[in-house]
């Protein structure tokens, strides 16, 4: 796999003039999950059946909306404090803590990073949520954060426990976070899930294994990070994430068009 | 042997979920937590520009609406500015106040999205060709395993659509419709229907961007 912490980031180039916010690279699929994928069986009847159609980009693609700390409140990285109504939730202290790059390697400033989760016990406070795990009247399940000048981001929450969804009889989700991204384009807006180093359920989990290839799904399991724990509190796990890159301008024959 | 090239791949997709709400619009799910909710509203009762509203649903493919849909929407402002940086147009001026940016879920009834926003004007696209008014969507749900792109035109701009170089582009000129919102009038507000379709017949165009 990838060796995220030693990758060297590379210089922007940006040329006099040029606009600071070029295309972006071409999306690599050969690491993505295809949208047909009969093992996630809701994955048949929601994907398009017709070759997704390729377009230049444009400023509609390589702009996105901006966010500010001012938005966010103190607590929203907090999901130990930010829904405690009697006291604090139940389960495994984490926090939870990476680096948001680019495809060159570059740490994304300012960036929106949303996470949501099931509690220990693998019940999500939802509405449409049955399974028979108590809900935590402590613990909602969902903060978000805005990633430093070089493009960190960390929260602390409860370890999320696995649990049982419909694809197969008996089918388990490995316990897992959703993470939501935005870049800063619109191009690269993506949403994926967290995984835990050691989780058996990985391996066997239809929806990892809608990814084709090994070393992306190995990409989104966190490593157990005791450097960054606190100690006789929580334990700390890393989680990388890399959206998509952006070409770097070093020749232009032609003018911008606008 | 050569060196290696060392870019990093792009973190993998993965599905939303059927609880994607929790995080995105918690409201939805049914509880309340962040004293700033995202939503999908996008304009102030001052913002410059004709006030539109857009609705519609997701259909999947044996025609159901999927209620579990979570919609993002990216657009120019009257002006046909973003606001954004990457934004150098020379024309017209960016509204601090309008982000441009807005999040709607389908309801878990009948499965209808809706957006209160502006009209947008139109965006310089390459080598100085206008695009047409647009906005850009972005769809995503339990069983859509990576998010997908599209963009919604209006049907009230006939000439500007006919030259737009991403809609003329589509080969198959029936499919240009499946793009295309059509206006109607609702309590003095006009309303945009714009359906869209993952999968078989009406199929919506998708993008890769
Ligand atoms: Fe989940």
């Amino acid at each position: 796999m990838d060796d995220l912490a030693s990758h060297a980031s590379r210089p922007v180039s940006v040329k006099p003039g040029a606009n600071p916010y070029p295309e972006l690279f071409r999306r690599d699929y050969t690491a993505q999950p295809p949208a047909h994928a009969p093992i996630y069986k809701t994955s048949v009847l929601r994907s398009p059946r017709n070759a997704l159609l390729s377009i230049d980009h444009t400023i509609s693609e390589t702009t996105g909306p901006v966010f500010g700390h001012n938005e966010l409140g103190l607590l929203d990285n907090d999901l130990i404090l930010n829904y405690a109504k009697t006291g604090e939730p139940i389960g495994p202290r984490i926090i939870v803590h990476g680096h948001v790059l680019d495809e060159s390697g570059r740490g994304l400033p300012n960036t929106l990073v949303e996470f949501w989760q099931a509690n220990a016990g693998g019940r999500y406070r939802h509405k449409n949520d049955t399974y028979l795990a108590p809900i935590d009247p402590n613990f909602g399940g969902c903060g978000r954060a805005l990633t430093d000048e070089n493009g960190y981001y960390y929260f602390r929450t409860i370890r999320p426990g696995p649990y049982p969804w419909r694809n197969y009889v008996n089918s388990w989700r490995p316990a897992h976070i959703h993470f939501s991204l935005f870049g800063n384009a619109f191009a690269q807006r993506l949403i994926t899930q967290m995984y835990f180093e050691g989780d058996p359920l990985v391996k066997i989990c239809p929806i990892i294994n809608t990814i084709p290839d090994k070393d992306a799904i190995d990409r989104l399991i966190a490593p157990l990070d005791l450097n960054a724990s606190t100690p006789d509190d929580s334990m700390a796990y890393r989680f990388d994430m890399v959206l998509r890159g952006r070409r770097s301008t070093l020749f232009e024959n032609r003018l911008e068009g606008n | 042997m050569v060196q290696p090239l060392a870019y990093l791949k792009e973190t993998a997709s993965q599905t939303a979920g059927p609880y994607v709400h929790i995080g995105l619009s918690p409201h939805q799910a049914g509880f309340d937590i962040f004293q700033n909710n995202f939503d999908n509203n996008l304009v102030g009762a001052t913002t410059p520009g004709t006030q539109i509203i857009i609705e519609g649903r997701v259909f999947d493919g044996s025609g159901h609406p999927v209620r579990d849909a979570l919609l993002e929407i990216w657009q120019a402002n009257a002006d046909g500015r973003y606001n954004h940086p990457g934004d150098r147009q020379k024309t017209g001026s960016v509204d601090p106040h309008f982000r441009g940016w807005g999040r709607a879920c389908t309801d878990f009834d009948a499965g209808v999205y809706r957006f209160y926003t502006i009209k947008p004007g139109s965006v310089m696209g390459r080598e100085g060709r206008k695009m047409a008014p647009h906005i850009s969507f972005w769809i995503v749900s339990r069983g859509i395993n990576m998010g997908l792109n599209t963009r919604m035109y209006f049907a009230d701009e006939q000439d500007a659509n006919a030259k737009d170089p991403v809609l003329s582009g589509i080969e198959l000129k029936k499919r240009r419709d499946t793009l295309i919102a059509k206006p109607s009038q609702k309590d003095g507000k006009t309303v945009y229907t714009f359906d869209i379709v993952l999968q078989g017949e009406g199929e919506t165009v998708f993008f890769d961007i």
